[in-house]
């Protein structure tokens, strides 16, 4: 009899969720004498057994689920050794969370290696340690299951990326409408003080899903920009694969302990600080804390190494011709953000890392008791954590430049304008990041050219924005769904980058800082930057990828129902923000008058959720039943498009060469690129 | 040429309904300090440069949707025009000059809400979590500080805030008075205001600063210097009282705290155990043991909170630093509570 994997995944993932569950509030009632049901031991027993066992459902025991596997055991491998050297010591042992913190942080990391051993994504390395060789290509298993394993094919991973982002955001959204619910009303209605979930009461289950949305999101999107650069730029470029495709699998398999490790840190007491983690409120926060300061650092790892490739494939993997202002300007953003992630990664992960050793080694870094420097860590933090908005947004923007000429039948207007100023914005939004700390206390006179240099970000965007609209005058546009959501960036993109001024003045941002004005503000910028981006790309290179298109119809339902909704959201945010509504807060005083507008904005971000689902549908749906479409589907003149879909494992049978401009859409006669006519270096 | 002129047109006028639509729309709340009003003069600047950067691009855009879509049946490209380096060149170097403009006008208008008045009265601001503190001036007469959880202030003073933390990062806000400065433990923060209305507004923590950030709101009263004088000097009759009598003393000393922001003292749930009947009752504590609220248990969960936490209770009391004296005169008053 045949079974259907997928309703076997989800069988899997019900019985061992209860196993675990009971063997979690077993365990604890051995150790505490009580039963929690709701407590934080029992729902990490279940969420690491169910987890693993859903890909055991699904796949079997290899791939992805051997190394959830070899991860749980790591984990719970390296917290007994902690908590038996403990025992040693005459340290306690155990504590409210089964093990103490320290033996939860050890097994944590023990658990993140362990897991790139189990998948297989290491073996390689190590045979070749041991003097084995192996061979350069391995072969991917035909059909669905290839993405279940370890692959070297570029665009395999990049599928990865892009379904596991897809996935990150849709566990985000959902935290974000659980949160949006309990704010539709002043007072608490379900968040409230009695309620115990995974050890926490209402108000900080609030904090820890409010936190965990953003960081959750951020990873997300990093995934998903990865996909976007993995899937497109070798074959943008005519390379058979990126520099480096074994470091490339690498690091899309550290995201996948990293997400477990954040998904824990909700269970394990959760944590109270945003996604922020600022001390002293991170240095007290509970044991979830850890995780969270874990898992990022591990997805930061996955983030270095991925712009690390993306750097070296552009430099040099081009096919012959492809002289720098020839590039497909996708590639240009994806460069520019892969230097930031390259070069600022490190910072989030250090300033994390100090706070970790603070809590575990009572080092002092950021505690004013001992000598710390509280506002040092904001430096830290920001000096990452504002070029990385810039990481977001970037391949977004590179993405409409790249699809406005296919849709507008017109060349890109101002080529090397709008490449260079990528690099303009890398390079200035490199020292801005302390218009973060305007009221932190930091030196007053500090303020003002952080001021001046904030405002200039604004001279290559505007660039930017002037070259898309010349790029529209005078075209033939057709709107198809990706067309729209290149149109939809622009519009959104424009109302983040025209409520970015208001926050660089320092005396106004006085008032804006830290109010729902700065979250719309920001969701605009993302939305805009790399969510609408972000959906035109999936629309665009589904057929490149599949053979078949996603369904126009439903494509446009998405469109026209996030739109609005997205903007209402946003105008709503900043207006009562504007009014007084602070940032990240579980209520607010009825007084103050919300009450309608958040009611409003609960509407929207479930309108949202409900074009987001359908999205999700269409994406499955038409993986299988939707309009074949093997062609160049939207008349490109990008090489992708000149060979049939889907795109064959090693890219190109015949190398191409670059002998002309790459949007010179309306120039009679002029080609991109010329396949060798003779099949002249054909590709084993 | 006809086409340029008719959008520079339609940009001014969509400009122009933009920044009336927005002030129309009273977007900021009540002026209610003399920052507040230069605060207030940027962001109508502000309106006039969103309105016109979002007219700028979005006219011609849909402008273009519109006249340049390609219509049923119609074949063949857009023109073949890839790029104008004078024009690339204005718009960049237009942006740039109106960059100048404001660094210059943003400068002024940092310096305008900083201004600093030598007679500024100073006040003291402690956070901590979830209330505020507030130390006025020592009163020369009896030499007695009186301290508060409200911040009263006379209308027209300039009022220096002398801010600190006794645990993580806050950050003072009322919003009619438009400036936020953070609390930072281990270091001193200022915040000038000149309240300029006479009325009843809050302050509110916009620093996320755990469990019940939402709650850490305090009230702030500006009235006339009449009216400020005669709460001042009631406060400090009260001082001399309670000098005298320590369950009066606990008393003040909860409210200068804010202790029932987490423990009510009428039965009802919050964060820490409520004090209405607690003294001389059994309770029962996390690790399943139970013990006597007496005179010894009250003054050691003062001293060390960590010591016993009472059972389904999670969050973790801050530790306040009392006087052997001051933690006498709450247990009295505690005592009372019945």
């Amino acid at each position: 009899m045949k079974h259907n994997p997928l309703r076997n995944a989800f069988v899997f993932l019900l019985a061992f969720g209860a196993v675990g569950y009971g063997a979690g509030l077993g365990i604890d009632r051995l150790v505490t004498g009580d039963f929690h049901f709701s407590g934080a031991v029992a729902a990490a027993f279940a969420l690491l057994f169910s987890v693993a066992a859903f890909f055991f459902g699904l796949y079997g025991y290899r791939g992805v689920t051997r190394g959830l596997t070899f991860q749980v055991v790591g984990m719970f491998a390296g917290a007994l050794f902690v908590t038996l050297i403990r025992a040693l010591m005459g340290l306690k042992a155990f504590d409210a969370f089964l093990f103490s913190e320290p033996a939860w942080v050890f097994g944590g990391l023990v658990g993140a290696i362990a897991f790139l051993f189990g998948v297989g994504v290491v073996s390689d390395w190590m045979k070749w340690a041991r003097g084995i060789d192996t061979p350069e290509h391995h072969e991917d298993e035909p059909g669905w299951r290839k993405f279940f394993g370890v692959s070297l094919d570029h665009k395999v991973i990049g599928i990865q990326y892009t379904v596991t982002a897809l996935f990150l955001i849709s566990v985000g959204g959902l935290f974000a409408l659980i949160f949006r619910t309990e704010l539709a009303e002043s007072q608490l209605q379900f968040l409230t003080e009695n309620l115990r979930l995974f050890d926490q009461s209402g108000p900080q289950l609030y904090n820890t899903l409010m936190s965990l949305h953003g960081m959750i999101m951020i990873v997300s999107i990093l995934l998903g920009i990865a996909g976007i650069m993995n899937y497109a730029v070798p074959m943008l470029i005519g390379a058979r694969d990126m520099a480096f495709p074994r470091l490339n699998a690498f690091a899309y398999w550290l995201s996948v302990p990293a997400i477990m490790l954040l998904l824990m840190s909700l269970v394990l007491g959760g944590f109270d600080t945003g996604w922020t983690g600022y001390p002293p409120l991170s240095a007290r926060a509970p044991v979830g804390m850890q995780m969270f300061f874990l898992g990022v650092f591990v997805a930061g790892w996955s983030s270095i190494l991925g712009g690390l490739n993306v750097i070296a494939t552009t430099l040099r993997m081009r096919a012959k011709g492809m002289s720098p202002f020839r590039l497909p300007i996708l590639v240009w953003s994806a460069l520019a953000a892969s230097i930031i992630q390259l070069t600022a990664t490190q910072l989030i992960g250090l300033s994390f890392q100090l706070v970790m050793f603070q809590r575990l080694f009572d080092m002092g870094f950021f505690d004013p008791a001992k000598g710390g420097n509280p506002v040092l860590f904001q430096h830290l933090f920001w000096f990452y954590s504002h070029p990385v908005v810039y990481v977001f947004v970037l391949p977004g923007l590179g993405v409409i430049s790249e699809l406005l000429p296919v849709f507008a039948r017109k060349p890109l207007f101002g080529y090397r304008w709008v490449a260079l100023s990528s690099l303009g914005i890398a390079t200035v939004g490199s020292i801005v990041w302390a218009h973060h700390m305007f009221a932190s206390g930091m030196n007053e006179y500090l303020r003002v050219p952080f001021m001046y240099s904030t405002m200039l970000v604004a001279v290559p965007t505007g660039v930017k924005f002037f070259s898309w609209v010349a790029t529209l005058w005078g075209g033939k546009i057709e709107t198809p769904t990706p067309m729209l959501f290149v149109l939809g960036s622009i519009v959104v993109f424009l109302f983040g980058g025209v409520t970015g001024p208001p926050n660089a003045m320092v005396a106004l941002n006085l008032h804006l800082h830290d109010t729902y004005w700065v979250v719309g503000h920001f969701h605009d910028t993302i939305f805009g930057g790399f969510v609408f981006p972000f959906f035109a790309a999936l629309y665009y290179w589904f057929p490149k990828a599949t053979g078949r298109r996603m369904n126009e119809f439903w494509g446009k339902v998405h469109f026209w129902l996030m739109t609005p909704s997205f903007l209402v959201l946003t105008f709503g945010m900043m207006f009562i923000g504007l009014r007084g509504m602070r940032r990240r807060i579980v209520d607010y005083d009825p007084a103050q008058g919300f009450d309608h507008a958040q009611l409003i904005l609960t509407i929207c971000a479930f309108l949202i959720a409900i074009s987001i689902l359908i999205f999700l549908i269409n994406f499955f749906r038409s993986i299988k039943h939707g309009e074949v479409a093997t062609g160049n589907v939207w008349k490109s003149r990008s090489p992708e498009w000149q060979v049939p879909s889907p795109m064959p494992a090693h890219n190109y049978d015949v190398p191409f060469e670059v002998v002309g401009e790459p949007y010179d859409y309306g120039l009679a006669g002029s080609k991109y690129i010329e396949f060798a006519a003779d099949g002249a270096g054909k590709k084993h | 040429m006809r086409k340029i002129v008719a959008l520079s047109v339609a940009v001014l006028l969509v400009t122009w309904l933009l920044i009336v639509g927005l002030d129309a729309a009273h977007v900021m709340p009540v002026e209610a300090s003399t920052q507040a009003v230069s605060v207030d003069w940027m962001w109508k600047l502000m309106e006039i440069v969103m309105s016109f950067l979002t007219a700028l691009i979005l006219v011609p855009m849909f402008y273009s949707l519109v006249v340049f879509r390609r219509r049923k049946g119609e074949t063949g490209e857009g023109v073949h025009v890839d790029g104008n380096t004078k024009l690339e060149l204005i718009w960049t170097a237009i942006p740039l000059v109106a960059v100048v403009v404001f660094a210059i006008l943003g400068g002024g208008n940092l310096a305008d809400v900083l201004r600093q008045d030598p007679n500024a009265m100073v006040v003291k601001v402690t956070g901590h979590q979830w209330s505020w503190k507030f130390e006025y001036p020592t009163d020369p007469e009896t030499g007695l500080t009186v301290v508060s959880d409200e911040l009263h202030l006379p209308v027209g003073q300039q009022v220096l805030l002398l801010m600190t933390s006794s645990d993580v990062i806050h950050s003072f806000w009322v919003p009619e008075f438009r400036l936020k400065q953070d609390l930072v433990p281990g270091r001193f923060t200022k915040l000038t205001i000149t309240p300029s209305e006479v009325g009843n507004y809050a302050v509110r923590c916009a620093e996320l600063c755990g469990t019940s950030h939402a709650y850490m709101e305090n009230p702030v009263i500006v009235s006339t210097r009449d009216d400020y004088s005669a709460w001042l000097s009631s406060k400090i009759q009260e001082a001399k009282v309670a000098a005298t009598d320590p369950v009066g003393f606990g008393e003040i000393l909860v409210k200068q705290n804010g202790c029932v922001a987490c423990h009510s003292i009428t039965g009802a749930a919050g964060i820490g155990p409520t004090w209405l009947n607690l003294f001389g009752a059994t309770v029962k504590l996390s690790d399943g043991t139970t013990v006597t609220a007496d005179q010894a248990y009250l003054t050691e969960s003062i001293k060390e909170p960590q010591a016993k936490i009472v059972a389904n209770f999670t969050t973790q009391m801050p530790t306040y630093g009392f006087t052997d004296d001051q933690i006498a005169a709450l247990v009295a008053y505690i005592e009372t509570l019945k």
